[in-house]
């Protein structure tokens, strides 16, 4: 120790400190990235040995895979509804909250409640609540002379239902932009009043552009989120089908009609049902390609998230 | 401030020019009671929606089997046995221990790993700091289902250990991105001072960290172990490939949906478990909910 030179030991103290995420960022994502693309040029079942097959799977995927095509309309469709109707939701709950003034606490709990619950037992809530049959939703709606859709079990109304679910779980959104709210200069709307300004025009003049870097980064999380929908899409599809599954028994995802069949539900049934693993590689990458774009938008719009580094 | 804030147009008798022109501010005080109240019903509207799937949810929990085929609102019977017929069902007990064990020990070894990282990035100045965070954001934003095929090869072929959770449970000694970004958004609200200080009284940077700087930053700290517990609490994904095998080996999360394959009919039984999933999170969440908001807000808002 007494050998080394200051900056030498200072180099080998912050190596020390960050020893631990150096050790995982390699082993568990540099490594498998790397395997990601190697197994995207290969054939391999994961018995035999890989064999390289160049193009083929790319090719396989983009040309012929038959879900490949309704897998990325649906992720997209997500990606679009879903983002802007959760920060759409999101801010305006945002600033209901800031607007009330008895029982703050009671109402932020309550809207935010929801984003706790597991999400898998969330959605086998969801779907039985709007359950065609014995659902209370559909019960109460046919009670004040609603003729309900099937939700769940109508290809047009399963995305729809899972985006319901979705704006059920806003709690996190809605503090986000709560706080973003509240950290609006109050001088400004006071200048605002005195210039005689409406509601509409103090929140398009003042609020919104102090709040712009939080409403991208959740556009961009969100689009990050909903890049690896999952868990809601498979369970709703399973449960709503009826299928009684158990271990082993292998069913096609996307129930009604793949309409809920996402990308990474892809990437599971190809990787690990039908042990086509560089098909599932291939699609791997195509979700890590558009998932690292939307990183890269964040970073260069600067919504923040790096604003502290000096 | 709740209790005062019924008559809500207070401010407007300390407001002269309200005071001089008593029909203006009549008006303006009738005007503001007005908002008041569009406000108010406009929440409890909404509040209501956010609170009556679980209000279902438990009415039917306790609703006999056939009640519960038959859409009813109300029970008409209270069958509160269903909870401990729940509690009876093969493996339910096994997959509560299953995930108290998976979120545990997963969460103590992400704040242990992530504590030191968070602490270099926030507070010392070194070359590659700056890509060293971008890569953190990066691996924070990346997809798990990108990785899961090669690392599900390497545990399950060259480990063997597929079908069991620590797949899951031995990466998170390694530091996790979204941690890490979260407590080191927390550490740079902490003044240098304080670490200065301790430097100039000789202090190792070791000693620092742990006497100086984890008592100031619990409830950093407190936010990311309550994230990673429910994050390992709610995961569908990961038991799905790595434990999926093995029913022994199942968590909650996991178990609930083949729950409900099992008991098709059973809705009553179904949404009783569903509740008991939900219901340590919900707990936890009104002993800790300062923490929580915090690290929420910390994620959207600079630090």
């Amino acid at each position: 120790m007494a050998t080394l030179s200051p900056p030498t030991r200072r180099r080998l103290r912050v190596l020390g400190f960050l020893s631990p995420w150096l050790i995982g960022f390699s082993v568990f994502f540099a490594y498998p990235l790397i395997a990601t693309v190697y197994f995207s040029f290969m054939h391999y079942n994961q018995i035999k040995e890989p064999t390289f097959v160049g193009l083929k799977n790319w090719r396989y995927v983009f040309e012929q895979m038959p879900l490949f095509g309704p897998a990325l309309w649906n992720t997209l469709w997500l990606v679009v509804v879903m983002v802007a109707l959760r920060v759409l939701f999101g801010l305006s709950l945002g600033l209901l909250v800031t607007k009330i003034k008895s029982g703050v606490g009671f109402f932020r709990t309550a809207f935010y409640i929801p984003y706790l619950a597991p999400p898998v037992a969330a959605t086998v809530a969801f779907v039985f609540l709007l359950n065609p049959g014995t659902g209370p939703v559909n019960e109460i709606l046919a009670k004040v002379g609603i003729d309900a859709p099937t939700w769940f079990n109508d290809p047009n109304w399963a995305k729809p239902s899972l985006v319901m679910l979705s704006l059920w779980g806003i709690g996190d959104l809605m503090v986000i932009f709560m706080a973003a709210l509240l950290d609006v200069p109050k001088e400004q709307y006071e200048a605002a009043d005195l210039d005689g300004a409406g509601s509409w025009a103090k929140f398009r003049y003042v609020t919104w552009p102090s709040i712009t870097p939080i409403v991208m980064f959740a556009v961009v999380t969100g689009i990050v989120q909903t890049m690896q929908y999952y868990t809601q899409a498979l369970v709703a599809g399973k449960i709503a089908s009826g299928v009684n599954i158990g271990p082993g028994s292998v069913i096609q995802p996307g129930y009604p009609d793949h309409s809920t069949l996402t990308v990474p539900q892809l990437v599971y049934s190809m990787g690990f049902q039908n042990f086509n693993t560089g098909a599932a590689c291939v699609l791997s990458l195509v979700l890590f390609a558009i998932a690292m774009a939307a990183t890269l938008l964040l970073m260069r719009k600067r919504s923040g998230l790096l604003s502290a580094e000096d | 401030m709740t209790s005062t804030t019924l008559s809500a147009p207070a401010p407007a008798s300390t407001d002269p020019s309200a005071r001089r022109r008593g029909p203006a501010a009549a008006r303006a005080r009738r005007k503001r009671a007005l908002h008041w109240i569009a406000v108010h019903s406009v929440a409890i509207a909404v509040a209501l929606l956010f609170i009556l799937p679980f209000v279902f949810v438990f009415l039917t929990s306790v609703m006999s089997d056939s009640q519960a085929m038959s859409g009813d609102l109300w029970p008409s019977s209270w069958h509160w046995e269903n909870y401990k017929a729940v509690f009876e069902t093969d493996g339910f007990l096994t997959w509560w221990r299953n995930s108290l064990m998976y979120a545990g020990l997963g969460t103590l070894f992400t704040v242990c790993s992530a504590i030191p990282v968070a602490y270099a990035l926030a507070k010392f100045r070194f070359r590659g700091r700056r890509t060293a965070m971008l890569l953190v954001i990066s691996t924070m934003m990346l997809p798990p289902q990108v990785i899961v095929i090669p690392m599900y090869l390497v545990w399950a072929q060259q480990f063997h250990l597929s079908g069991t959770l620590w797949p899951l449970i031995i990466p998170m000694a390694f530091g996790d991105a979204y941690s890490i970004f979260l407590l080191r958004q927390f550490l740079l609200t902490i003044p240098k001072e304080y670490i200065e200080s301790a430097r100039v009284d000789g202090c190792g940077e070791f000693r620092t960290l742990l006497t100086i700087i984890v008592p100031m930053a619990k409830p950093g700290i407190a936010a990311i172990a309550l994230f990673q517990f429910f994050y390992c609490w709610n995961d569908y994904f990961g038991p799905q490939i790595y434990a999926a095998q093995d029913p022994g080996s199942w968590t909650l999360s996991y178990g609930l949906e083949s729950f409900k394959s099992a008991h098709m009919v059973n809705w009553n039984m179904t949404m009783a478990a569903t509740l008991l999933v939900m219901a340590p999170v919900i707990v936890i969440f009104f002993f800790a909910q300062k923490a929580f908001v915090e690290g929420v807000t910390l994620t959207g808002v600079k630090g």
